[in-house]
């Protein structure tokens, strides 16, 4: 079997693609770029286009071989920041289709072991951004932005979707470039090159100074402990986080970044996708 | 009196609750309403103290008929009052909400004029916020004790979780202190919200749409270190509370000096026992998950938890007939008694151990840290190599770890000496 490197357009689909593409040729890859990456490499270059009748085949022979879990699991695992994920989940999925569900459990495998730690990170980073994330209203708009490591919008988007079902949401993903729009329940993920959020109106910053005098007073000062406050909200977290951000000292705009001269760049229109 | 300072006293009166939590239901989105709750709860911010905040925590009113010593509310405390009105509260809360600032509402309240008075206000605000702002998300409610068992039914026909604070850990304390309360009006309201509960589920069961009393279970919270109870008394009342009353969480609240009533200790110099409280909720996490019991954890001649070690590495240093556990073959609740190891933890021993033999090198892969677990485990019959381990090294290496991991200070606060002179 010949070594290659694989250039692809950074969906699961096109990954899963690829992994078809390496046994139809019989090839095993050994670097994986993005089709934009500007990086060389030293193996020859094979570039693959997504196909999403392969990408369904290998999907569900994955799940008939192994389970649905690990599946899914690996699906999961794509949304992750982990160094290296590419080579990693081939690995991991060619063991699968090699020698079945066994691999699920084999939790000490290198691989495994690295798949299963990305996945509590980023579950726990979900879990995190359930509560972190603060809206603002803005013509007529929740809007709000996050900076995770890990790509969690798609996990996002359902739980904000149904809570705030009667809202137009908007949730911006600094890291990835990308924004959730969401209302009535239905949902959809857009790439959005530059986003900034507008002014904030008179109405949402007597809303942001309740709830920061609420933040303030909630806090026993005999017990102040500011080592046990960063454990449970690590501080990566707060430059976006109302009850953090110093508001007032910055005039009347009140607005979250330092472009507040726009409005609201997006694509609203396509709500409810 | 504006919003904001309304806002501010009456949080300020309502800080001292320990029960933050939005836990034990799940109730998905539905279109007209707002709000949805997952049955593990979310936290959506962390006071400077640490203490998560998760539900708009108020009270109702701070105007109180009662004078219980250790209270702040109390009628004899010269401090700024203030009541919302219902409106003023569902217009707090949705927007707080819409904003993700917050999972729901955990509404409290001081006796105003009578316990039935007081509950029927909660209850008008409770009704508002449900029915006209149809919200959808998590309410924790206070039940007021010598309140109409009848109104404390509708109260929790609206929230999600009812709860009653115990107030202290005895009958002793509570006459001591609280003069205006009795045992049997704290015990009452819980038991009829267990009964209510039960009869709910019962209901349930047989039709669909049969009315939810407090779905998410009851909580309740006692005020550790004002009086003079031991841990030992504390982790046996909380033990059987769970059993008798089915609570969900019982919590524990370190004695904060709002006081100078003699019967209290005095608050000049005073340190609030924050690390017996963590102690306690160590405790309880082993009773609840872990499978120990509270007598297991602490007994007659160990009442008061050691404060230089967790609970869990006391006990396994006062059990070395119990130890080493082969990690090949020991049953999963055997492998969830080592200090160190999780829940989590224990799972993936269990998992992993299916597909081969556990090396220590495959152990620490799977993200167990050493550091505690390992003076206490052998994999496929060795220790891990190197390791040094009479009984005062162990006890001397764990209490050290310990130590790092307390905040500054506090490790020192209780410290073996204070032990041995008390």
């Amino acid at each position: 079997m010949s070594a290659v490197c694989y250039r692809y357009d950074g969906m699961f689909d096109g990954f899963l693609t690829c992994v078809f593409e390496s046994y139809v040729n019989k090839e095993l890859p050994a670097e994986f770029l993005l089709l934009d990456d500007p990086a060389l490499t030293l193996w020859p270059e094979r570039v693959v286009e997504t196909h999403p009748a392969h990408a369904k085949r290998v999907r569900e022979g994955l799940g008939k071989k192994t389970s649905a879990q690990f599946r899914t699991q690996m699906e999961r695992a794509y949304l992750t920041c982990l160094p290296d994920r590419d080579m990693i989940l081939y690995r991991l999925i060619r063991r699968g289709f090699d020698e079945g569900d066994r691999v699920s459990r084999d939790l000490t495998d290198p691989d495994m072991a690295k798949v299963t730690l990305a996945l509590q990170k980023m579950w726990t980073e979900w879990d995190h951004l359930k509560g972190f994330v603060r809206f603002s209203e803005l013509e007529g708009f929740l809007v709000g932005e996050i900076e995770p490591k890990n790509r969690v919008l798609p996990l996002l988007a359902p739980h904000f979707a149904a809570r705030l079902n009667g809202e137009k949401v908007i949730l911006y993903d600094r890291t990835h470039h990308e924004a959730l729009f969401a209302a009535g329940f239905r949902w959809t993920i857009e790439p959005v090159e530059d986003f900034s959020m507008g002014p904030a109106g008179a109405e949402e910053r007597s809303w942001r100074r309740l709830w920061k005098s609420f933040f303030n007073t909630i806090a026993i000062e005999g017990r102040i402990n500011p080592k046990c406050q960063a454990t449970h909200l690590p501080k990566r977290y707060r430059h976006v986080m109302t009850e953090f951000m110093e508001e007032e000292q910055k005039g009347l705009d009140g607005g979250y970044t330092k472009k507040e001269k726009c409005g609201i760049i997006g694509k609203p229109a396509r709500l409810g996708g | 009196m504006d919003l904001m300072e309304k806002l501010n006293i009456l949080a300020d009166a309502a800080k001292y609750d320990a029960a933050c939590t939005s836990s034990g239901v799940t109730r998905g989105g539905r279109a007209g309403t707002i709000g949805n709750a997952s049955n593990s709860g979310c936290c959506h911010s962390f006071s400077a103290d640490g203490r998560c905040v998760s539900l708009l925590k108020v009270l109702m009113t701070n105007h109180c008929r009662y004078d219980c010593a250790y209270c702040v509310n109390r009628r004899s405390n010269d401090l700024p009052r203030a009541a919302f009105t219902p409106r003023e509260l569902c217009e707090l809360t949705i927007q707080f909400y819409r904003r993700n600032y917050i999972e729901g509402l955990f509404l409290s309240s001081a006796v105003l004029k009578s316990p039935d008075y007081t509950t029927e206000q909660m209850i008008e605000a409770l009704r508002l916020l449900r029915t006209e702002y149809h919200f959808n998300g998590y309410i924790h409610a206070k039940a007021i004790p010598g309140a109409d068992p009848g109104l404390t039914y509708r109260l929790g026909l609206l929230a999600d979780r009812l709860s009653v604070n115990i107030e202290l850990p005895s009958e002793q304390s509570l006459n001591l202190l609280c003069p205006d309360k009795s045992k049997g009006a704290i015990l009452a309201p819980m038991a009829q919200i267990r009964d209510g509960a039960a009869q709910s589920k019962a209901e349930l069961k047989l039709y669909r749409h049969a009315p939810k009393f407090a779905p998410a279970g009851q909580s309740t919270q006692m005020i550790v270190g004002a009086t003079p109870e031991n841990d030992l008394h504390i982790l046996r009342l909380s033990a059987g509370l769970y059993q008798k009353y089915g609570l969900k969480r019982v919590f524990f609240s370190a004695y904060m000096p709002v006081s100078d009533n003699k019967l209290l200790p005095a608050p000049a110099g005073f340190k609030p026992p924050l690390l017996r409280e963590h102690r306690l909720y160590q405790a309880d996490w082993l009773m609840r998950f872990y499978g120990f019991s509270a007598g297991e954890i602490l007994d007659e001649d160990h009442p008061n938890f050691d404060a230089a070690l967790d609970p869990k590495s006391d006990w396994a240093l006062r059990h070395p007939e119990f130890f080493p556990v082969e990690l090949n073959k020991a049953p999963y609740e055997v492998i969830l008694r080592v200090p160190g190891i999780g829940v989590r933890g224990a799972q993936r021993i269990v998992t992993a151990r299916r597909v081969g033999p556990l090396t220590f090198e495959g152990v620490k892969r799977l993200g167990i840290v050493m550091k505690r677990a390992q003076y206490f485990i052998t994999c496929s019959g060795h220790f891990l190599p190197g390791l040094k381990s009479g009984q005062d090294t162990v006890y001397r290496r764990l209490a050290g770890l310990e130590r790092e991991a307390l905040p500054a200070g506090q490790g020192e606060q209780l410290s073996l000496f204070d032990q041995v002179v008390s």
